[in-house]
Parts: structure tokens; sequence; C-alpha cells
């Protein structure tokens, strides 16, 4: 079976040797996470829908590093800062300054399980969002609601899930002998 | 046996280190968020990633659509008829006034042509539908499923059955963006139906009522007053009704009292839109006399001049 073991959420172990990412499935994954970000939802969908673009650039900046970086991660906030109107830039920003944290602290991230991880990654996130608020306050816009301060932590929760989903095709086939 | 990719990763061929290309990349952002804030320079831009977003913005609306489709194929027929007959009751409500509107705005012409009064709007309305509410947290804005396309300019003002929502501020090809009363940004010139009194009302951001700042203490406004437009900026026709003033303190010590309102408009809940394009006639500012501008110029110079 080629199942990975998801009743453990488990993160590929040393044991597993992952395929690296084909670049067309690093571009869908984050075309699908620009589709979520887009999603037409409004009122308590709205204040829960984390960021998934951050969620899969800090993914794939983890996992993949030479494909995903800081420039593409560029590129893409400068899409999310059309699709959702706000400042030129702003997202940019954030999604570059979080692309660059990826960097900075993924060889430590690897070597922990993945609710530790996900701890790790709602600072992560946290410091995004705060970014964010830190450029929109800056330019004069007022203070948002404290709901401000839930999708990072949703975010964090949907951490291990989205590791285990995206690591599904890299995971090395096992016959059922191995296991 | 498996295949196991044996190229060495270019460990020795990885470009500029991520913190020169972070600072270069903040830099940009920077430099972006600056120009966007201070002048408008970027719609272009704006426009052509808006364009290549748009078919995804419009696919991820489908699967809500369908829905919504399905739900009104199976609404029952006693909701059908129940909204028939209500209906039916607001059209006779509205008759009587609809049949003395047409009178009215004759009389009205003709009494203008009398004064030689300037036919202020010449306003044509278009229906429009709310895509989706605005995802930024910072501001409040909704975007609308008709843009250049069907000749709405930004500028024109937003309304639905029951007042001004809003005001057209950013038009794509296929859509527009307008900016609530609600926003932080937004100001509206509204005067006091019941009384008269010329304010101007400012939103306060998502969850805080507008208010209406600046009004001395003594103003003549009480709880309940609706607010209707003023027209004064030649962007709202006058007389729609913007909001109801909800709370209101009168301090002895400050200066100004403090107004704050509901919006009448359903402008978090309405679905279904007008956007008013009319064509302002407002004649243009009159000139400064040139000698109060060189008095002015002169105080300024002292003003600099004396310690």
């Amino acid at each position: 079976m080629a199942l990975p073991n998801i009743a453990h959420l488990s993160t590929a172990g040393p044991e597993e040797i992952l395929h690296p990412a084909r670049p067309w499935f690093i571009v869908v994954t984050v075309g699908i996470a620009l589709t979520g970000n887009l999603l037409p939802l409004s009122g308590v969908a709205l204040a829960l829908r984390p960021d998934f673009i951050a969620l899969v650039l800090l993914y794939w900046c983890i996992q993949e590093p030479r494909y995903v970086g800081v420039g593409v991660a560029w590129g893409v906030g400068l899409l999310m800062d059309v699709g959702d109107a706000t400042l030129f830039g702003q997202h940019a920003l954030a999604y570059a300054l979080l692309a660059y944290a990826a960097e900075y602290f993924r060889r430590r991230v690897l070597r922990f399980s993945l609710w530790q991880q996900a701890a790790q990654v709602a600072v992560l996130l946290g410091l995004c969002a705060g970014l964010v608020l830190l450029v929109r306050y800056v330019g004069g816009a007022p203070l948002p609601r404290w709901t401000y301060a839930v999708p990072p932590l949703v975010g964090a929760l949907l951490w291990p899930v989205l590791t285990v989903a995206l690591q599904w095709t890299q995971r090395p086939q096992r016959s059922s002998a191995e296991l | 046996m498996r295949y196991i990719p044996v190229e060495p990763p270019p460990f020795f061929r990885r470009g500029p280190s991520p913190l020169a290309r972070l600072v270069f990349f903040g830099l940009i952002s920077i430099a972006l968020l600056f120009v966007d804030t201070r002048y408008r320079y970027l719609e272009g831009i704006r426009m052509v990633a808006a364009t290549i977003l748009y078919p995804l913005q419009r696919a991820t609306q489908l699967p809500g659509e369908a829905l919504a489709g399905i739900g009104d194929y199976f609404t029952s027929l006693r909701a059908l008829s129940e909204d028939n007959a209500t209906l039916k009751r607001q059209s006779a409500e509205h008759a009587a006034a609809a049949q003395a509107f047409a009178s009215t705005q004759q009389e009205n012409a003709r009494l203008r042509a009398l004064l030689d009064a300037r036919t202020r709007y010449a306003s044509t309305a278009k229906a429009v539908e709310v895509l989706y509410t605005g995802r930024d947290p910072f501001a409040q804005k909704l975007f609308v499923d008709k843009g250049a396309d069907a000749d709405i300019r930004a500028g024109a003002a937003v309304i639905d059955a029951d007042g001004v929502v809003g005001q057209v501020t950013r038009v794509y090809p296929n859509m527009a963006e307008v900016t609530l009363v609600t926003d932080k940004d937004h100001a509206v010139p509204v005067t006091v139906e019941r009384s008269g009194v010329r304010s101007v009302l400012y939103g306060a951001g998502a969850g805080r009522a507008p208010e209406l700042r600046f009004m001395a203490p003594s103003a003549d406004i009480q709880e309940g007053d609706v607010l209707v437009t003023s027209g004064l900026d030649g962007t709202y026709p006058p007389g729609l009704a913007v909001a109801r003033v909800a709370t209101l303190e009168r301090e002895t010590g400050q200066i100004f009292a403090r107004i704050g309102c509901t919006p009448l408009a359903g402008v978090d809940r309405s679905l279904h839109l007008l956007v008013l394009s009319q064509a302002a006639v407002v004649p243009p500012r009159p000139e400064e006399p040139a000698l109060s501008d060189a008095t002015k110029k002169a105080g300024k110079g002292k003003r600099k001049g004396s310690p």
C-alpha cells in the first residue's frame, strides 16, 4: 500500500527518503492556495479562514528551498495584494519575510514532530500577520478587531494535515511486505 | 532497484543569499507601499493583475452560486407566495408616491426653469449584484459584478433599497470596488432631515459606528434623527437616506458632541445594489482673490521670521 500513515500525522521519518517535489506540483498547490484565499467568504468563515498561501509557501520554503524562496513568495504576495485590493506590496513584504524566516529556521523546524512544528509555524504566521498590521497601522488604517489573531492559529492547526497531504506524492512507495 | 536521482543539488549556484534577497524585495515592497499610499501610479499594474486573477475569482464563486441555485429551486411554494404578497403590498404602497413623482418632477423642472437654476443631476442607475465582501480586515469594502464594461466610473454613489451603501472607488474591467460608508477613510456630506443642520458623516472602521465629528454640543440634533445626503460634494445626489443618529453624548467640558450613527442601508447585508452614475454639474470653485493670497503668504513669512 502506498498510503502514508495518516493516523499518526507524522512527518517523513529518517528511514524514508522523500522524492524531490515536482515543480508543476508546487505550482498547482500554490494555485489551489490562491483559490482558497480568494474564496468569497464572509462572517465567521472569513474570520476563521487561515492564510492558505502563507501556509503553502512556508511548507515549500522549508521542504524545497531551491524552488521556492524569497522571490517567489514576493511575487505571489503581489498577486494576493491585487486579489484582496489591499495596499500594493503589503502581502508581498510579509510573504518575503516569511520565506526568509523559513529559510533561516528550516533545518531546525524539520527535526521536531508535526505538532511541535505547528507551534513554531504559529509564531511565523503570527509574525507575518503582525507585519501586515504594522504596515497598515503606519499607513493610517484603524486597528482591526481581535479576531485578526485567529487565522494564524487556525493555520498552525492545519499545518500537520497540510504536511501529510503535500508529502503524499513525495513519499517513497512502500510495499506491504516492508510494512 | 528504485530510481533515485543522483544529480547533486547545485549547492554552489544558488544566487544571492536569502538575506540579500529579502533586503532587495523588502525595499521594493516598501517603495511600492509608499507609492501606493501617496500616489496612485500603480492602477495600471493593478488592472492587469486583476484581469489575470478574474477567471480564478469567478471560479471560486461557482460552487456557492450552484448551491444557491439548487436552494432557490427547492424554495417552497409558501415562501414564494409570501414573498409575492409582500412585494405586491409594497408596490401598492409605493404606487401613490410613484404617480406623484412624475408630476412633482415636472413641477420641479418648471420651477427651476422659472428660477433659472441649473439642473443639478442627470442621474441614471445601474443594478449590480455583490460578488463578495472585501477580505481586507482593515477596510470596509465590497466588490460588485459590473465594472468598466457597464460604464461604471470611480466616484459613483452606490445605494440599496434603504439608503446609501457607499461609493465606487476603483473600477476593474469586469467588476468594481465599493468603499462602504463604514470605512474609516470614507466621509459623506449629510444634513439632518428634521432640522437641516449640515455635517459630514465619517466612517470609523469595522464594528464601530460612523460618527458626526466637530458638531457643537448645542447643534440641533436628537437621537433618532435621520441623516440624508446634502449633495454638496457633487458625488451623492441630495436627499438619499444615509444613517440614523443612535447615540448622542453632550458632555459639558467637551468642545464637540459625540454623535454615533447606524447606517440605514444594509451595508453588510444587501446583495442587490444600485450604482448611480451621475454627471454632477458643480460650478468650479471661485478663485481666491489675489490680494488675500498675497497677504496670506506675507503672514506666513512673518510667522516664520518671528522668534
